[in-house]
């Protein structure tokens, strides 16, 4: 276990960062030929509704138009645009046009053509007949008996076995049980029985989705796109336009920002089949309004716990049932419901624990990935539940925490029964100091100060809310990440990675991880990441799993080339390798004598016995171990007005090694702001028709320089044994820690539960109001 | 239409069509740190400085900095010479995605050419116009407080 690091765990400068501010041309956009063709999309005004007849043809002759897509020229192929490992757990319910439409903002046609101008042009001169049919526009009436069936097309299906029943707007279902909730529950001295909803949110990167297909001079595709997944992006499009994958080259340039919006295949198809109908350069940017729409979103989530505790303050038995609505099409659906159970359940001790996960379709915005994925979601439940539980208890929340989370080298079934799409890896707990990040976020929030909101006067009054939180890192026995690595003559090396940068930093991170383990300076690695031709396989930036998982197999690649330049540095010294060591850009003999990693290059290029010094390898994970982090929020609430301000919130967090502390704050403080946003602005309205009504950064809020409060970032390290240096993961964790700490401070402020998101002013005054608080 | 103006230091001509956009016309000349994110002035990363003002280009017209002095992020630094505040940006780790990162810089400098040393609240109402979804603020406010401060190099 080596842990005096060289290069790891120091904040070096991100590698892009100065180019990326000095205005190089890094983005999709900025890499468009001038003469590329732009796509607009006609999409559909109704939330439900059947094409009766479309008619493209004075579309197709209008000036600057090249080609106009749409359910009748295109071939129907069943596929999720969900980005996920193959064969996707997501249902296989959506085409690139279908002849029904299933929420405002759904597909119809697209066109292409010299100007956007003359495109949204063209788009008018479609001629569309719809039949309105009847529309479903929440949880409950998608459930009931009757209800219109969004799916009826008899292709629908799902491509693993796996509940789905399209005929009752089921998308997903999953369930586990150990032992009898209802019995435990009855035994138990104390029992809460609440439910809690959260809202639609998007992930609002500033770059919406962009993509770009140019037809190469040997006729194959060349798909440039913001994504996440560009292996994924090759394997979907492949499949949706039934063409060999050996056709098709994507390539992830610098991307701004995903958040998960971007593991979702939605626009390289369409810009593809164009680019392949008309030989041209093809180009479509969503608008921010589009983005909102006709994107992904986070699922809602209605969520029922029941938990049951003893008088000593030990939870007995604990049951979540949770419904995700996953709007029109099932992307996620199974995934994202199911982490509501697998990355919350585990962290409480209980012998007895229920779970149902159920995802139902809705004629609304699509579900998708979002940063935390279902355990944003269900964290706000379980962590309120707790605080209440706590409160009946009679107990300190911090305290109950205390002595009912998670340690290390625990296990819980909830493990071995939740995977994804299929059973879960058994797994124990690794490294954990949730107890340790507990403790220091109280002392640094000053916990002890919060007293009871009866004590509170005035009109504006404090309080102070905690949360504790786990996820997870990578997909075991799922996910797989590759590398390779080569010298050059100066001692330099090309690095190949399948791994996608979106921005966090996991070019530099992964590069961090190289020169710790080559024994050279970062500024020796010269990185290339997310280039199907180019760079080896990777899953793609999702699930928390690039550091940990990608990071091994840069270690195991590294590890490869470090025993080839032994060798040759052994034949140059005339020892034996084993008596080598590698530091300094330097192989170290015996007697004080050395090589320079340059030399070892030119002998191996150049002198004796030559050969590429390189390596590929991979890994794969066989657990996914959690990030803990305990999150605190210091709230004002208005009583007039009920607007809630954030203070001061702080969040402590467990990430094993922080192989860049900075990189790891900036991902905490990132997704905590995120996060708070979130739990008091962002919301979307819809018309009774189920049209977005503020699909604008005007009237969708997010967060800014001046609302932020100062957020404390406090690195708690541990050393999870199965990781890069004793790496986890860090970047979804942070964003599930806001929601329920800011309920918490809510109610030690004013005294009412806030149990349904966001927590705007209105409802907040409302709440008070209900119950006599003011 | 023709226009001309300075961009970036150089006299520059141009020819536009009169509802042309501010930010379409520099992309189209290649200054590709001009970014739009949402195209109605609500999210900042467009923002260049017309004749020393921090203004969004997505909601000027190329027509009106006829005669004026344009000024992009390509101009105030480069690799081998950044800015100060472009410096303090990644020492502080303040650079994650970069795409609002350009607009957010040229609103900063416009605050610093008229006060060396504005305090954190004095930056956040100039920044408010700009949104960043990957960092919550904390480095980037981390790495304006050493400019204002003279630490940062």
């Amino acid at each position: 276990m080596k842990k005096n690091f060289n290069v790891v765990n120091k904040s070096v400068r991100k590698i892009d960062s100065l180019s990326l501010i000095t205005g190089k041309p890094m983005f999709v956009g900025d890499l468009k030929p001038a003469d590329a063709l732009v796509v607009k999309m006609l999409w559909s005004p109704h939330a439900h509704a059947r094409i009766v007849s479309l008619d493209a043809s004075a579309a197709e002759k209008m000036p600057g138009v090249h080609a106009v897509l749409h359910h009748g020229n295109v071939p129907r192929v069943l596929h999720t645009t969900a980005g996920q490992g193959f064969p996707e757990p997501s249902p296989y319910d959506s085409v690139m046009f279908d002849n029904k439409v299933r929420h405002v903002g759904d597909r119809v046609a697209a066109v292409a053509a010299e100007t956007a101008e003359q495109a949204a042009a063209a788009l008018k001169a479609i001629k569309v007949v719809y039949e309105e049919l009847p529309a479903v526009m929440s949880i409950e009436d998608a459930m009931k008996p009757g209800a219109p069936i969004i799916h009826d097309e008899p292709d629908a299906h799902a491509a693993i076995p796996v509940p789905y029943e399209p005929e009752r707007n089921l998308a997903a279902r999953v369930a586990m049980d150990v032992g009898d909730l209802e019995a435990g529950l009855k035994a138990s001295d104390v029992v809460l029985d609440r439910e809690y909803y959260t809202d639609y949110a998007q992930h609002c990167p500033i770059e919406p989705h962009v993509a770009m297909a140019q037809i190469a001079v040997d006729g194959r595709i060349v798909i440039t796109t913001s994504t996440q997944v560009p292996f994924h992006v090759r394997r979907i499009v492949a499949q949706v336009l039934q063409i060999p994958v050996r056709r098709i080259r994507v390539i992830k340039p610098r991307i701004g920002g995903g958040f998960g919006a971007k593991q979702e295949v939605l626009l390289e198809s369409v810009v593809a089949l164009f680019a392949l109908r008309t030989g041209r350069a093809v180009y479509w940017k969503y608008t921010r309004e589009e983005e909102f729409v006709s994107s992904r979103t986070r699922h809602p989530e209605k969520m029922r716990v029941r938990v049951g505790a003893g008088k000593d303050g030990k939870i007995r038995a604990i049951g979540l049932d949770c419904i995700s609505n996953s709007g029109a099409y099932g992307a996620h659906a199974l995934t994202v419901v199911c982490n509501s159970g697998s990355k919350i359940l585990p962290l409480y001790r209980s012998d007895i624990i229920h779970f149902v996960g159920e995802s139902v379709y809705t004629n609304l915005p699509v579900g998708g990935a979002y940063r935390g994925y279902g355990a944003t979601q269900s964290s706000f439940a379980i962590d309120c539940h707790m605080d209440e539980l706590a409160e009946q208890l009679g107990m300190d929340s911090l305290e109950f925490r205390r002595i009912n989370t998670v340690r290390s080298g625990e296990t819980s079934p909830v493990f071995r029964a939740l995977g994804e799409g299929k059973a879960g890896v058994e797994q124990s707990v690794g490294s954990c100091e949730l107890e340790r990040c507990m403790k220091l976020g109280a002392k640094e929030i000053g916990w002890k100060r919060r007293g009871r909101w009866q004590d509170k006067t005035g009109r504006f009054r404090r309080g102070i809310g905690m949360a504790a939180l786990m996820q997870g890192s990578s997909i075991p026995e799922i996910d797989m990440g590759a590398v390779s690595l080569k010298i050059n003559d100066d001692g330099s090396f090309n690095m190949l990675m399948g791994a996608t940068d979106i921005g966090t930093g996991s070019d530099t991170v992964l590069a961090q991880i190289a020169a710790e383990t080559l024994g050279c300076d970062l500024d020796k690695l010269i990185v290339y990441s997310s280039d199907t031709d180019m760079t080896p396989f990777d899953v793609g930036a999702y699930a928390s799993s690039t550091t940990y998982l990608t990071g091994m197999a840069v270690k195991n690649t590294a590890e490869k080339v470090v025993k080839q330049m032994k060798d040759v540095a052994a034949a140059m010294m005339e020892c034996s390798a084993k008596d080598i060591s590698l530091s300094d850009n330097k192989a170290h003999g015996p007697g004080g004598r050395s090589v320079t990693f340059s030399e070892i290059a030119l002998r191996a290029l150049y002198g004796t016995d030559q050969f590429q010094i390189g390596a590929i390898s991979s890994a794969i994970s066989h657990k996914s171990p959690s990030p803990f982090s305990a999150h605190f929020a210091e709230v004002e609430v208005d009583t007039q007005t009920g607007k809630v301000s954030v203070l001061r919130y702080v969040a402590a967090v467990d990430c094993g090694t922080a192989i860049n502390p900075k990189l790891s704050e900036g991902q905490t403080e990132g997704g905590v702001l995120n996060g708070i946003s979130y739990a008091l602005t962002e919301e979307y309205r819809f018309s009774p028709k189920g049209r977005m009504l503020n699909s604008s950064f005007l009237h969708y809020k997010i967060m800014t320089m001046r609302d932020k409060p100062e957020i404390k970032t406090i690195l708690v390290p541990s050393y999870e044994k199965t990781g890069p240096y004793g790496a986890k993961s860090v970047s979804e964790i942070c964003i599930n820690g806001p929601m329920p700490s800011i309920a918490n401070a809510i109610y030690n402020a004013v005294g009412v539960r806030m149990r349904s998101s966001p927590f705007t002013p209105e409802r907040v005054w409302r709440a008070m109001k209900e119950q006599g608080r003011i | 239409m023709n226009i001309a103006f300075t961009l970036n230091g150089k006299p520059q001509e141009l020819t536009i069509s009169p509802n042309e956009k501010l930010t379409e016309a520099l992309r189209r000349l290649g200054v590709y740190s001009v970014k739009t994110g949402c195209n109605e002035g609500a999210c900042g990363s467009c923002v260049v400085n017309v004749n020393g003002r921090a203004v969004k280009s997505c909601l000027m017209y190329a027509a009106q900095v006829d005669g004026g002095c344009v000024e992009t992020v390509e101009f105030i630094g480069s690799l081998d010479n950044p800015h100060p505040i472009q410096s303090a940006l990644v020492e502080e780790g303040a650079v994650q995605c970069g795409f609002c990162m350009g607009g957010l810089i040229m609103s900063a400098k416009a605050v610093f050419d008229k006060n060396p040393s504005p305090t954190d609240e004095e930056l956040a109402i100039h920044l408010d116009g700009h949104l960043c979804r990957c960092t919550g603020y904390e480095k980037i406010q981390s790495a304006l407080r050493k400019v204002s401060s003279g630490a940062a190099s």
